[in-house]
């Protein structure tokens, strides 16, 4: 088959490699239909995940046709399915508690290492990233293997179209969890650094649920008239002073919850930077955090913080006291996708959440590495990148 | 099942400060000779007594009854199932007698049931004159707010003079910590999942 390979910094490219088949009795082979580029494909483009080896396939937001099935599979062949990028096998005491991406089994055992000496823990497997989260071949490819696959996909009624569901998989979950967890009650005033995709789609949650007022906080001044079309006020930090303006429009007191949809491409992860922290060095990219600090000094006395954005190492100059001082709530994580899907399947279905307004450009698959050139080049017009496998490069 | 190697640059340098950070605060700490002794088992100890024995053990959480666990290890044939580093066990009577595989190639480990209290635990010990002294404990508990059964599994082990080194260089790549906790790993995603976690995309030829 076809598939979009990593082999080192800003490297991808469209290889033959071998097909997939049924490992597990509860694995199913999805033939894929629409798959798309994530903000975070652009850290392991960008080599700062470490775990990542020469010719893994990348991809963790894709849908499409089973066509087949393990014998303990609850799939069909035929059926049309979205596959949620966290793998979990729906047993465990976290999937129990619907904690999904901290599933304790689908993080094969030997890969679990690297993130017990990191983090104390291992986190579940995910699709098309790094060792540290299982090595699964991602979805940027012709065919995908599909653990535990009566527990993740999504059947989509057929009618509905790709692009309709696609982002069932990772960002729209992502956004709305943002927004669960920054506990939003009526009329709060919600501050949300970052209008990609994550972010755009917290701004989205956030009105759902009741906000008062979203402000989306950017530079890029397409994504920030995204955000403005989806009802956010906006600022953008290029020409206004943040914090000031974030307590003038809170009537001086803070917004109630912010949300930081930046993240900090996991530059803490690698060992040159863990050195520098040690040394007490900025290491990590003082510009990276900003986000997170600038979050953490807004937010009101009391108020909730919200962090789908992707850390993964150390973080330096943390205001710790504002935290504590503050009284603030933190919630974070990576995404339970699982919880959410049929949810939000049930919105779209009625109309309540559209997505497909963040797709800015639509390739084949074989064209992929351009779209992550330009995803990773020119992010004010690049919001989206929909890659179709089967279909004729340019 | 095949597995792709990790090998991690990330882990060997995060593992080299982790113990370098660590002779430091050591050499800082004072510790005096005599304290109190506290809850945890012995073998997390900062420094462990165990005379001339090496130990190693891990506890896991398994969402299962300890009737199914229990039937598990006490037919240890079964047990190849899910630890991936045991070639074979040769089961008569109460003699058990693990092939385990190394690197050179296997080695047989002569057992003998020691302890059987069904539901709560097993334990083997070499028989005289094996290779290795060896003793090997299951032990099995209720966990909290019915998750099911904690299962803690250790072995205590000392090499007869002699095989000292050839036993070490056998199991050379392999601590026997981190082989002990992969391997209850295995076993609690057998349990929970019917099938044990890989991120191969091709079944073994």
């Amino acid at each position: 088959m076809r598939a979009l390979t990593w082999h080192g910094k800003h490297d991808v490219r469209v290889d033959t490699v071998p097909d997939p088949q049924i490992v597990n009795p509860r694995d199913a082979i999805i033939e894929v239909t629409a798959t798309a580029i994530c903000g975070s494909d652009l850290h392991l483009y960008d080599a700062v995940i470490p775990g990542l080896m020469p010719g893994d396939i990348l991809g963790h937001e894709f849908m499409g046709r089973v066509v087949d099935t393990g014998p303990k599979s609850t799939l069909k062949k035929g059926d049309r399915v979205v596959v949620p990028f966290t793998i979990s096998c729906g047993a465990c005491f976290f999937c129990q508690q619907q904690q999904f991406s901290a599933c304790d089994n689908s993080n094969p055992v030997e890969k679990q290492e690297a993130s017990e000496l990191l983090y104390g823990h291992a986190m579940s497997g995910l699709f098309g990233y790094s060792h540290m989260t299982g090595g699964y071949p991602g979805g940027q490819a012709e065919y995908v293997r599909v653990p535990f696959s009566d527990v993740g996909p999504v059947v989509i009624p057929d009618g509905v179209p790709d692009e309709q569901v696609l982002f069932l998989s990772d960002i729209l979950p992502t956004g709305w969890m943002a927004a669960e967890n920054a506990d939003i009650r009526p009329g709060d005033s919600v501050a949300v650094w970052g209008c990609g995709p994550v972010g755009l789609f917290a701004v989205q949650s956030a009105l759902l649920m009741g906000a008062g007022q979203v402000i989306a906080i950017d530079h890029y001044p397409h994504r920030l008239a995204l955000a403005r079309s989806l009802g956010a006020k906006v600022i953008d930090f290029k020409q206004t002073h943040v914090l000031e303006a974030l307590m003038e429009m809170t009537g001086g007191i803070g917004p109630d919850a912010v949300i930081d949809a930046v993240g900090m491409e996991s530059h803490g992860f690698s060992p040159d930077n863990l050195m520098d922290a040690l040394k007490q060095k900025v290491g990590i990219g003082a510009d990276r955090a900003h986000a997170l600090r600038m979050a953490l000094m807004a937010v009101r006395k009391g108020g909730r913080v919200s962090i789908p954005g992707v850390y993964g190492g150390l973080a330096d100059k943390f205001p710790l006291g504002a935290l504590m001082e503050k009284g603030l709530q933190i919630r974070t994580g990576q995404t339970h996708v699982q919880k959410y899907t049929r949810e939000l399947l049930h919105r779209i279905l009625e109309g309540e959440i559209d997505t497909t307004f963040l797709i800015s450009h639509r390739l084949a698959l074989e064209d992929a590495p351009t779209g992550y050139r330009n995803f990773h080049g020119k992010q004010d017009e690049w919001t989206k990148v929909v890659l179709t496998p089967g279909a004729k490069g340019t | 099942m095949p597995r792709r190697q990790t090998d991690l640059p990330l882990a060997a340098a995060v593992l080299a400060l982790t113990v370098g950070a660590g002779l430091a605060a050591g050499a800082m700490l004072k510790s005096p000779a005599r304290r109190p002794p506290d809850s945890a088992p012995g073998r997390t100890a900062r420094r462990s007594h165990f005379g001339g024995y090496q130990v190693a053990g891990r506890t896991v959480t398994i969402a299962a009854p300890r009737s199914r666990i229990y039937d598990m290890w006490r037919n240890p044939d079964r047990l190849t199932d899910f630890m991936e580093g045991l070639a074979a066990v040769q089961v008569s009577g109460d003699d058990v007698t693990w092939v385990i595989d190394t690197p050179d190639g296997h080695l047989a480990v002569e057992t003998r049931l020691v302890e059987d209290r069904e539901n709560e635990a097993l334990a083997w010990r070499s028989v005289p004159g094996a290779d290795i002294e060896i003793e090997a404990k299951v032990q099995l508990r209720d966990a909290p707010a019915n998750r099911g059964t904690e299962v803690e599994a250790h072995i205590a082990w000392r090499p007869q003079a002699g095989t000292v080194g050839q036993w070490a260089a056998r199991l050379r790549g392999t601590d026997p910590k981190v082989r002990g906790k992969q391997e209850l790993k295995r076993l609690k995603m057998l349990l929970e999942t019917g099938e044990i976690a890989t991120s191969s995309n091709r079944r073994a030829d």
